[in-house]
């Protein structure tokens, strides 16, 4: 399987938790122990969980005095926003254009059946 | 804030659909349509009824083959409304009637870009709603998804940003 940027981005947001995670960096921007707290999580699991994000380019991290600040980085959600978008428009045009012909189709079936 | 989402999956409603990213490579797209389940599946598996609405606007259906069996390929040829033509195709793997079609979708001469896609349809008080969830093995099989041509020279952006935030908050 070949990787790029939009299938990391993808696998990054397939979790619940990093979405969380993400939802709680788009207020502002966190320490790791800020993260840790409201998810009920262990320190080495939130990490874990921020390298994938920071591998996706979603995360950065930052040091200032002793502590790591994360913060979102939302150019590789653009991305996925965009995908999803166009992936949707076509199946909502085509979607429409089938319930237009269901309707047809019925109305022909019945007049059909009066006909008989 | 406070709390880990409980729904594990992506779900966003757009018009009259919902989308759900089921994982990193399976997506689901949801639409009840108001007709018997049986019509919806004829609609859906009958050549002569597929090439009148697969296309997209603008496009026309220059071939629509269908051998409708398990096993069975198919391959439709579009020509877009720019008048480029695009050509898909796919193998039947499973057909349980009216319920559930699984088969695969590429896009020609594109290698490799082979998706999979799950048609179930459930019928209740004569409205049927159909799902179907794309699973995607490979980047080349996302793109050919989207290789349609609507979306050809349109300047406009759709940043979704915001509504995405939103959604997996």
């Amino acid at each position: 399987m070949s990787t790029d940027q939009l299938s990391t981005t993808f696998a990054a947001l397939a979790d619940p938790t990093r979405r969380a995670i993400l939802a709680r960096l788009a207020e502002r921007e966190a320490t790791v122990n800020e993260l840790a707290e409201p998810f009920d999580l262990k320190l080495p699991t939130v990490s874990k969980h921020l390298k994938v994000l920071q591998r996706a380019g979603l995360v950065k991290q930052s040091r200032q005095a002793q502590w790591r600040h994360c913060s979102l980085e939302t150019a590789p959600l653009k991305e996925v926003a965009a995908w999803v978008e166009r992936y949707c428009r076509i199946w909502e045009e085509r979607f429409g254009q089938l319930d237009a012909y269901l309707t047809d189709l019925q109305a022909k079936e019945k007049a059909d059946g009066v006909d008989e | 804030m406070g709390s880990t989402s409980s729904d594990s999956n992506l779900t966003r409603r757009i018009g009259a659909m919902t989308l759900t990213i089921k994982s990193d490579v399976e997506i689901e797209l949801m639409r009840v349509f108001d007709a018997p389940r049986r019509l919806v599946f004829e609609a859906c598996t009958k050549p002569e009824h597929v090439r009148q609405w697969w296309g997209l606007r603008g496009s026309t259906m220059v071939s629509c083959e269908m051998d409708f069996r398990p096993g069975g390929t198919w391959r439709f040829v579009v020509r877009e409304a720019d008048g480029s033509e695009n050509a898909f195709r796919g193998e039947y793997r499973e057909i349980v009637p009216p319920e559930r079609v699984v088969q695969t979708f590429e896009l020609e001469g594109m290698p490799g870009a082979v998706s999979v896609e799950t048609m179930t349809l459930t019928e209740d008080g004569g409205k049927t709603t159909l799902r179907t969830t794309s699973r995607f093995d490979s980047i080349e099989a996302r793109d050919g998804m989207l290789q349609s041509g609507m979306e050809r020279g349109a300047a406009e952006t759709y940043d979704r940003l915001e509504e995405l935030l939103r959604t997996i908050r």
